[in-house]
């Protein structure tokens, strides 16, 4: 297994950078994700690193060797592509044997490989089958397969779950990941799903525009977003946001911030800041506490049931929407009127850059890291 | 109500289609019907539908003109010509269809564009060139030219066709560790191989009925049938049966062959039309 280091990374393709300046290092074993909105780079990245698009510029390190112009087949790695790419003309066991055979391996050793790996991923019955009588999630399998008999020093999946249900999906995830447990292998996973990444990733990489906006682990990312894109990028139900204006900085290490309608003292590490200033609240569905005591009032317009939690849409007094999470026991309709208390040691701020203010509490299960 | 009238349509399209295919077909059936006619018989107003069979302008035919030399030309040239387009065109649509540059369409219009030149107009330089470089009256002369004016169509086709093949497979066999030589050949080939073989048969029945050229640089020892054809055509439409029984005689190959490759045939002409 293998590590892999992005030093300062840039493509350009047709005059306009896509990829602009990505620095990365991958440890052995782990299984980092890329994710972003379409069009922010990820597959591009990816495919850089697979050798399938050129590198404009930085270098890219396997195993500290720089490999920008080396042959996809021989920096080591394997690939998973979003459509599968198996060989339509070829059966399941040609379709894992052609790396094998292009590499010059004898038989009695490719067959060996492959019935390894076959059993494995439960493809024994479907040697002799053309990629065309399997089915979605079995194609899948193949793929992955594929990549695995090669041993590989680095796996990369582009987005392989993206063609199956939501129910294999969520399979696939499982055994995805405890494959990777098994193989212990270096992997680089690319995907718009963020509940793919959260679960998944030891670290994730969130892109955007050709850009990293963050780097961290999943929890991370989702208690500590960096910026305003990463708070909104990561979390389903997304992370409330409301403009707001600075109104005073109270010395022990707090600022309280108010729309028209509400005031709310948040801990902050930051100091310097301006009564007056614009700012964004942020708050997640989850940290928002029904409370009729609460100093936020709202009405409900819609109420989401999905058994084990309500998602309740609220409208604020100024006309905001916001998404409040409770049990699944809540018994409130629509055009209910809530109160509501914002948890404050939950609460993010960000400046009018959109930059996260320091935080002064954090999650117990980020402690230390 | 709305059933009869569905069957009504139907039964329209049905007889209309035979209707457009007997009219099309009718000047070949003509034809074939002509050449087992006595002389009088074929040039007869009004023409007659019932006649007593002949083969006599077949024995005159086979009499004057040794056939099997004329068929062996067009069989030689037709097949050698393809072959040679193929291997100049598939290396070229590869590089079209997955290699793309800012030039790559207007190239591929151009080399289209070349097809709306009438022959003729390039028939001077050509019979220049091919007398000078010795190539009047040989296969290889013909080869040459039926290979560069069907090249447009077979790059066009292949072009098409591996524009259908998704690159990620392409691009997977690259992962693998395949060579460019071993990703046409073990990928992209076997994928093509339908595409492939439609175009070559399209090229050799371009080969097979093209006549200007023919007719223009060969005489004798080149010639293929399209000129065997011609030299039964003479004046004032007299032999009127002997020139359907040649003509006969010389598009029966390529009608069969055509007829067994037929499926192959619509499959390559309407890829990419129909999904």
């Amino acid at each position: 297994m293998a590590t892999v280091e992005l030093r300062n990374l840039r493509k350009t393709y047709l005059h306009e950078e896509i990829i602009k300046g990505v620095s990365l290092v991958i440890a052995e074993r782990e299984f980092i994700v890329f994710v972003g909105p379409s069009g922010c780079g990820k597959s591009t990245l990816l495919r850089m690193i697979a050798g399938l698009e050129d590198i404009s510029a930085g270098d890219l390190l396997i195993d500290g060797q720089r490999v920008n112009d080396t042959e996809p087949a021989r920096r080591g790695l394997a690939m998973v592509f979003q459509s599968y790419a198996l060989y339509p003309h070829m059966n399941v066991y040609r379709n894992m044997e052609f790396s094998l055979r292009l590499a010059g391996m004898p038989e009695a050793e490719r067959r060996q490989r492959i019935g390894d790996v076959a059993r494995i991923l439960q493809l024994d019955p479907y040697l002799d089958h053309k990629p065309g009588q399997l089915s979605g999630g079995q194609r899948q399998r193949v793929a992955i397969g594929r990549a695995i008999v090669r041993n590989p020093r680095v796996f990369l999946f582009d987005e392989p779950l993206s063609n199956l249900d939501a129910a294999l999906r969520g399979q696939m995830r499982v055994e995805l990941a405890s494959l990777h447990r098994r193989l212990g292998a270096t992997t680089i996973y690319v995907t718009h799903d963020q509940v793919e990444a959260m679960t998944m990733a030891d670290r994730i990489v969130v892109l955007n525009k050709g850009v990293v906006e963050q780097i961290g682990t999943p929890l991370e990312l989702y208690h500590r977003p960096r910026n305003l894109f990463v708070a909104r990028f990561m979390g389903s139900p997304p992370m409330n946001l409301l403009p707001v204006t600075i109104n005073a900085q109270i010395p022990e290490g707090s600022v309280q911030v108010r729309t028209e309608t509400l005031s709310v003292s948040i801990p902050t590490q930051q100091t310097g800041l301006e009564a007056g200033a614009p700012a964004t609240l942020g708050i997640r569905p989850e940290h928002i506490r029904i409370d009729p005591q609460g100093a936020v009032q709202g009405v409900i317009e819609i109420s989401e049931r999905l058994g084990a939690v309500t998602l309740l849409h609220v409208r604020l007094p100024d006309g905001q929407m916001i998404v409040v999470q409770t049990g699944g026991d809540n018994a409130d309709r629509a055009d209910t009127p809530i109160r509501m208390t914002f948890e404050e040691e939950h609460c993010h701020l960000f400046d009018a850059d959109g930059m996260a203010l320091a935080r002064s509490t954090d999650h117990p299960l980020l402690a230390g890291a | 109500m709305a059933r009869t009238s569905t069957h009504m349509r139907h039964a329209a399209i049905t007889v209309l289609a035979w209707g457009i295919a007997l009219w099309m077909f009718f000047p070949i059936l003509w034809m074939v019907l002509t050449g087992f006619k006595s002389e009088p018989d074929a040039i007869s107003t009004p023409p007659h539908f019932f006649f007593s069979p002949t083969i006599s302008s077949y024995q005159d035919v086979f009499a004057r003109e040794n056939y099997w030399h004329f068929a062996t030309n067009s069989v030689v040239i037709s097949a050698m010509a393809t072959v040679v387009a193929l291997l100049v065109s598939v290396p070229a649509a590869y590089a079209m269809a997955f290699l793309p540059g800012p030039r790559t369409r207007m190239t591929l219009l151009w080399m289209l564009s070349t097809r709306m030149l009438p022959s003729v107009g390039v028939l001077v330089p050509i019979y220049l060139l091919a007398r000078a470089t010795g190539l009047l009256d040989s296969r290889t002369g013909l080869i040459v030219i039926y290979m560069l004016t069907n090249l447009p169509i077979t790059v066009w086709m292949l072009y098409t066709f591996f524009r259908e093949v998704p690159v990620a497979i392409l691009e997977a066999g690259r992962m693998d560790g395949a060579t460019r030589w071993q990703e046409v050949t073990q990928v992209l080939m076997p994928l093509a191989l339908p595409g492939i073989a439609s175009t070559g048969l399209l090229s050799l029945i371009l080969c097979w009925n093209e006549t200007f050229w023919s007719l223009n640089l060969t005489s004798s020892i080149a010639a293929p049938l399209t000129t065997f054809i011609a030299s039964f055509s003479s004046p004032e439409g007299l032999f009127f049966a002997k020139l359907s029984a040649a003509s006969t005689l010389a598009v029966a190959p390529i009608m069969v062959f055509g007829w067994v490759s037929q499926k192959q045939l619509v499959r390559g002409l309407t890829f990419g039309a129909v999904k």
